[in-house]
This record gives structure tokens, C-alpha cells and sequence, in this order.
């Protein structure tokens, strides 16, 4: 049986972040993806993140298949066809350092593994990974579905995605449930730059991201989005699955929905879709995170639960907490002890970076949305009703407009409601 | 024994598109796959390898990315891959490319003698069916086309089954011998994975026109007497004639009859003539 230093299975963000800093700091690398290559099952908006990039492989901007800087963000909610959105721009965003870009993760993936490829790891392809492999309680390896499939490895580093199936074997996670996890459609539809860019006012080299809220998702838990790339459009709409199963919704039908929308239809009028894409985001947050190691083994990325739903950001999360598994890895392996007590430097230094902390700090959000499901349905229709009211220019005197924006307001939600909501979302954020 | 294989990257066919404008493939964006019946030639190659022993040499002419091919076959086992790339190769039609592969198997051959040289019976981006038995005819070697079965060899002969139009044909040929294969001589297998890790760490040899003894005015654009005139995409096939069976079966079925003989989809027999 071959044996490797560090076996990383899944060659996502994370595998591959993971195999690149193991890599290149020695390690004999190997990662195991069960697509043709890497990204050929991976879906994301997406937004990619420049800070997380470029600690993984400085300067990636410079040769990686990146779509467009992203110089503007708009979020927005949806209320029958009105819409009430603010946006941020900030044209910087169209050089470096830059904050973020959009990217097709079939392309992108595939250069990342590239990366590590050059970096000294191993990919192997067209192969899944079924099981860890172990000599009593030891953790030595793992087993794949191929002929003669056991390879040998000091450390595995789970980084196989939401769907956690190795992890579980382990022991280490729990099968996935209704209120963890999120699904999302989305669809590539093709537009010409020139059109695309006179729609969202943008320049030749910069992109834009809309999410938006409310009846988007039909006042689900989740938002839809749309992203520019060079020449195509990304357009979808994710949900929980929780709230989903209770209605009459399937995901397909929530994105014709949104689509329909007539802000919507006019953005993408013209295009033809490419690609229609499925997939689940993990979104349990800290509350659901699994174990996140154990002798000879640590979990990365989605497989650990690393998603930040509030502010749409998993890749990020996956590389750090990728490149983070492989130095330890790294170090456990120069100090001859991959022992569990010596692996708990990994949680220890996700939990000191953003990652943890960022999820700590939403960890109640996502049942606080589950627990008042009005929030999203009203809130919009009250916001969309009062901005109406206050833009609308007619006999009645202004100081009547804003007793008439209160009075509607209080009709659809009492005073004391509005405070309750209020007090909720406030300890909901802290 | 020494197997050799002919092995080409092609576009995935169900993928490629014409561009109705220019009549030119779309070649943009469309994935890269061995050619199929490529893939069942070097399978065959390491069946016999396992039967026989020996070693299996897989060579490919064109464009660098090629490697790519060379690689994922390299995940059947096989012992060695050489991709022969050169700007001066570009161009080549089918008599052109048989010459370029001949001079590769010759300069292998001195050093290395082939036994069997093995290739799809077609290429799907071309199907031409002309590579294979162009070899076979420079280097003087008996060919074998359309193979679905190798029956039986030994060190100086192979048995084979060709299918023909109306039904199998055995040969018996000396060797060193040239087939072509169909699909059906074998069921690809899924890969071990000590072989896929050989693959994902193997580097294809590179071979420039310039290592080997080439008469460059059988090379490249000069060397192909073939010129591609026009491309385009067959008309779609219009839906058939519906005829409606309710109102009248008999008379429907009478008139579907009529429509085909006059279709000539049914014939009267010659010999029956005279009873109609
Ligand atoms: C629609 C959508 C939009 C998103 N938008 C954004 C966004 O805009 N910005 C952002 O930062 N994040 C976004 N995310 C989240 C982001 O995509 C994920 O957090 C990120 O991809 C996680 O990376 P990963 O490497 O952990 O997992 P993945 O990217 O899922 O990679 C896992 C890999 O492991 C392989 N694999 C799985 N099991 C096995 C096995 N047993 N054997 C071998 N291989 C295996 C898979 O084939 C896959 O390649 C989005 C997600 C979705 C679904």
C-alpha cells in the first residue's frame, strides 16, 4: 500500500487549500476527488474572496480564471414587483488589492488544483473515497472504491463538502437535517459584456452582486442573487430546506418565480441559459458544527459546517480553515505526533481566527429567522408600503404622508410587536 | 510482446456544434476525450499484455493540451506514453498524420520492435477510417480492420473476427500485424488505483519533428493533399407523415402499404413476381 504524509479527500476550496500549504511545506500530498476534475460537482454564486485567495496563493489575480472585480454590492427587498434596495460602490474594487470577484467554480477549481499540482500534491480523479482506513482505533489511511483502493496516510483531512458522508462514518459528524442545510438552484444565463455592463453601469472590467430578500424566496429563510461574470449571468435563490418542505414550493419553481419578477426579467432579458446547477450550503453554524478532529484527522470547509450565511461567505471560510488543517498537519507530522491532544492546535486556531468567531457571533440568527417567519414577509411589504407612501407626490401635506407611513405601519404590526421584533433581532446579532 | 497504440484527443462530440454562420466547429469550451474506440484499442492492448506479457507503448500525434489524453490513458497501465507535437504536425489530413506515426513507430521499432499496433477503427471528429490502414501500408505490415474479437494468438500469428456488413469474417495474419477495433471487442474497466496514482505522477515524453528522420513535404498543410471544403450540419430530420387510423383502419392500412412500396421500404421478391 502507498503511503503519503497527508490524504486530503475532496478537492474543493478546501482540500485544495489544504493541500497546498501541506505541500508546500514538504508533505507528500495527496487529494482525492471523485469528479472528472476539480469542480465538475462544485456550485457557488459566486463571490470569490480576495483576502482568504491571496493567503492561499498570493497574487492569484494575476493568472487565475477569474470573471469580475467585484465593485458593487445591492441588497435589496422584494415585495410583489416593488423593490427597495440600497447598494455600495466603490470603483477601487476594480484593482488590487481588490475585496472580491466573481467566478465560475468549474473553472476555477481546476486551476486550483493546478496550484497544487505545482505546489507537489498529487490529484487523483474519477475516485471516491468510502471510509478511513484503521489499524485498531488508529486512523492510517483511507479506503477508496477502486481496485486496490487503500492508500496510507499520517493525516486525513476531511474536506469533502456538505455532504458529509466520510465524516459521519468517523463518528465525527452527524447526518445533515432539515434546519442545517440550504438548497439552492441556479442558473447561467449568457448575456454579452456590452449589455451586461450598460444594465448594472459598470465598466469593462467590473462586476456587481444583487441579493435580495422577502418575497424573492416567497419570505423564506434565504435569499436570491444575481452575479455578473464576463459574459453570463448567475441568478438563483436558496432556501432552508426546513421552511421549504412546508410548502408547496420546489426550488425550480422559486427561481421561474424570480425570474419573473419584472426588475428581474428586465436584467437578464435577451440572455439564454447555459447551465442549470443544484446544490447544498451548510448552514447550521456554530451550533452544528461537527468534531472537528480527532487523531489523525481533521475536517475542513463545508464538512465542518464553515459557512456564514449572513454574509454569503463559505469559500473564504474554506480555504482558511483549509490552509489552516494543512500546516498543522505540517507540523504534527515534523513532530512525529498526529496524536488527538497534538491535532487540537487546529480547532484551537480556527476558534482564534475569523471563522469560528464569526459564526459564534450568528450562531442565533438562524433560528431567530426559523422561529419568526413573519419577519420576512411582512417586513418587506411594510418597508416597500412606506417608501411608497413617502416618494409618492400628491395634495396630501407632508406632515399627513408621514402620520400615514406610521398608521400603515402599526396596522400590519402593533406597536408593542414592532418593539418585541425590535429587542429579538437585536439579542438575535449579538 | 510489444503492443503499440494510436491514440487520439478529440472533442467530445456531444458537445460540439456548428456555427451556423461560418459552417467552422465550435470547438471553444468543448471538453476533451480519448477517442472511444481509441479507448477500447489500448484496453485490448492490456488484456493482452496480461495474457502474454510484454509492454504497451501509447503514442499520439497533436497539439500539446494532448497530454491530457495521454495522461488518463496512461490510467489503464499502460508502460509509456509519447506525444508527438510540433507546429510543423499542424494541419495534417489523414495521409499526412499516417505518415507522421509511421516515422514514430519506425524510430520505436529500431530500438524496441512492435508486435501489434493497435487503433480505433475511426476517429469521431473526422471518421475517416484512413490512419489506421495507412500505417499498416508503410510500414508493410498486414492489417486487420473492424476487429471485434481477437480469437486467439502466439508469438507469430493472431486470429481475429472482423465485422462485416452481413455478418463476422475470421482472418489469421503473420505478425507484426495492424488492427483496427470496434467497440464491441471489449468493456472498458474501471481503473485500479495504483494505476491512476502512476498516471497522475507520469509525464508524457514530447517528441519534436526534429528527433525524428522526417520528409517535411509529407508533413503539416504541404503534406495533405485533402482540403476541406465545406462543413456543415446535416438538415434535422422532419417529423413523419401522421396518418390518422380511426375513421378508416382498413383503407389507412391499405394506403400505409401503397406508401411503401412506392417507397421501395418493401419490395415484391423477383422470384414471387409472378404470384402477385
Ligand atoms: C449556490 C451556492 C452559492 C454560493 N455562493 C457563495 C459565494 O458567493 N461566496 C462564497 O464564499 N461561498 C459561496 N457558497 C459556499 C461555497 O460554495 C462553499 O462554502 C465552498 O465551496 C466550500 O468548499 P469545500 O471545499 O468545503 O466544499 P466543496 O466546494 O463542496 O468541495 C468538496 C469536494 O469534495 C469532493 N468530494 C466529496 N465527497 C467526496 C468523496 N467521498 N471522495 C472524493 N471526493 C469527494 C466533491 O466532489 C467536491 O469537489 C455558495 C454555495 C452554493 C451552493
Amino acid at each position: 500500500m502507498e503511503t503519503f504524509d497527508v490524504i486530503i479527500v475532496g478537492g474543493g476550496p478546501a482540500g485544495l487549500s489544504a493541500a497546498i500549504s501541506a505541500a508546500k511545506r514538504g508533505m507528500r500530498t495527496c487529494v482525492i476527488e471523485r469528479g472528472d476534475y476539480p469542480g465538475t460537482k462544485n456550485v457557488m454564486g459566486g463571490v470569490l474572496y480576495t483576502w482568504a485567495t491571496d493567503k492561499v496563493v498570493p497574487e492569484f489575480w494575476l493568472e487565475a480564471p477569474l470573471e469580475r472585480p467585484v465593485i458593487e454590492q445591492r441588497y435589496g427587498i422584494l415585495s410583489g414587483n416593488e423593490i427597495l434596495s440600497v447598494a455600495y460602490r466603490d470603483p477601487d474594487w476594480d484593482h488590487p488589492p481588490y475585496n472580491a470577484h466573481t467566478v465560475l467554480r468549474v473553472k476555477f477549481d481546476r486551476w486550483l488544483a493546478k496550484q497544487a499540482e505545482s505546489a507537489g500534491a498529487m490529484i487523483i480523479t474519477e475516485t471516491v473515497v468510502h471510509d478511513l482506513l484503521y489499524q485498531g482505533q488508529e486512523v492510517v489511511g483511507v479506503r477508496t472504491g477502486r481496485q486496490e483502493g487503500d492508500l496510507g496516510a499520517k493525516i486525513v483531512i476531511l474536506a469533502e463538502g456538505v455532504n458529509n458522508f466520510v465524516a459521519q462514518k468517523a463518528g465525527l459528524a452527524k447526518p445533515l437535517n432539515a434546519e442545517n442545510v440550504a438548497v439552492v438552484v441556479k442558473e447561467i444565463i449568457s448575456l454579452t459584456p456590452e449589455k451586461i455592463e450598460d444594465r448594472f453601469c459598470l465598466e469593462t472590467n467590473q462586476g456587481a452582486t444583487i441579493e435580495l430578500f422577502g418575497e424573492s424566496t416567497q419570505g423564506m429563510l434565504g435569499t436570491a442573487f444575481i452575479y455578473t461574470n464576463k459574459d453570463s449571468i448567475s441568478i438563483g435563490v436558496g432556501v432552508l430546506l426546513h421552511p421549504l418542505i412546508h410548502t408547496k414550493w420546489t426550488p425550480h419553481d422559486l427561481l421561474e418565480a424570480f425570474k419573473a419578477k419584472l426588475y428581474v426579467k428586465r436584467l437578464l432579458q435577451g440572455g439564454e441559459t447555459k447551465e442549470y446547477l443544484a446544490h447544498l450550503i451548510p448552514e447550521g453554524g456554530y451550533n452544528a458544527m461537527p468534531r472537528l478532529y480527532r487523531q489523525g484527522v481533521m475536517v475542513v470547509g463545508d464538512t465542518a459546517m464553515f459557512v456564514n450565511a449572513i454574509h454569503r461567505e463559505g469559500s473564504n471560510l474554506a480555504m482558511t480553515s483549509g490552509k489552516i488543517a494543512g500546516e498543522v498537519a505540517a507540523e504534527a507530522i515534523h513532530a512525529g505526533d498526529v496524536s488527538e491532544a497534538n491535532l487540537r492546535h487546529y480547532e484551537k486556531r480556527v476558534r482564534d481566527s475569523f471563522i469560528i468567531k464569526d459564526l459564534y457571533k450568528f450562531r442565533k440568527t438562524g433560528n431567530f429567522f426559523e422561529e419568526n417567519p413573519h419577519l420576512l414577509k411582512l417586513y418587506p411589504e411594510i418597508a416597500c408600503n412606506a417608501m411608497k407612501v413617502f416618494f409618492t407626490a400628491n395634495e396630501t401635506p407632508k406632515k399627513e404622508v408621514y402620520k400615514n407611513m406610521m398608521k400603515m405601519t402599526f396596522k400590519k404590526r402593533s406597536r408593542s410587536e414592532l418593539t418585541k421584533d425590535i429587542i429579538h433581532a437585536w439579542r438575535a446579532f449579538q | 510482446m510489444h503492443f503499440l497504440i494510436c491514440l487520439k484527443q478529440v472533442p467530445d462530440s456531444s458537445e460540439v456544434r456548428i456555427d451556423p454562420a461560418t459552417n467552422t466547429l465550435i470547438r471553444e469550451g468543448v471538453p476533451s476525450i480519448i477517442n472511444p474506440y481509441d479507448a477500447h484499442a489500448l484496453e485490448e492492448a492490456m488484456r493482452l499484455k496480461e495474457k502474454f506479457g510484454g509492454k504497451v507503448t501509447i503514442i499520439s500525434m497533436g497539439p500539446p493540451q494532448a497530454k491530457e489524453a495521454l495522461r488518463k490513458a496512461m490510467t489503464f497501465g499502460a508502460d509509456r506514453a509519447i506525444l508527438l507535437s510540433d507546429r510543423m504536425f499542424a494541419g495534417s489530413d489523414s495521409l499526412a498524420t499516417a505518415y507522421i506515426l509511421t516515422v514514430a513507430i519506425q524510430t520505436i521499432n529500431d530500438t524496441d520492435p512492435v508486435d501489434v499496433v493497435l487503433c480505433g477503427k475511426e476517429a469521431i471528429d473526422g471518421d475517416t477510417a484512413q490512419t489506421g490502414p495507412g500505417i499498416a501500408e508503410r510500414l508493410g505490415y498486414e492489417q486487420l480492420t473492424y476487429v471485434i474479437k481477437i480469437r486467439d494468438m502466439d508469438q507469430s500469428s493472431i486470429t481475429v473476427e472482423r465485422k462485416m456488413e452481413d455478418g463476422r469474417e475470421v482472418l489469421k495474419a503473420k505478425l507484426p500485424v495492424l488492427i483496427t477495433v470496434e467497440k464491441e471487442l471489449n468493456d472498458l474497466r474501471y481503473a485500479s488505483l495504483p494505476n491512476m496514482m502512476k498516471a497522475a505522477a507520469y509525464e508524457p515524453e514530447v517528441w519534436e519533428a526534429k528527433r525524428l528522420p522526417f520528409d517535411p513535404s509529407q508533413m503539416g498543410l504541404k503534406g495533405s493533399p485533402t482540403s476541406v471544403s465545406r462543413i456543415f450540419a446535416p438538415p434535422a430530420k422532419s417529423g413523419g407523415e401522421i396518418l390518422d387510423g380511426l375513421q378508416d383502419p382498413v383503407g389507412t392500412a391499405v394506403n400505409v402499404v401503397e406508401k411503401m412500396f412506392q417507397q421501395n421500404i418493401i419490395m415484391v421478391h423477383p422470384l414471387a413476381k409472378g404470384g402477385r
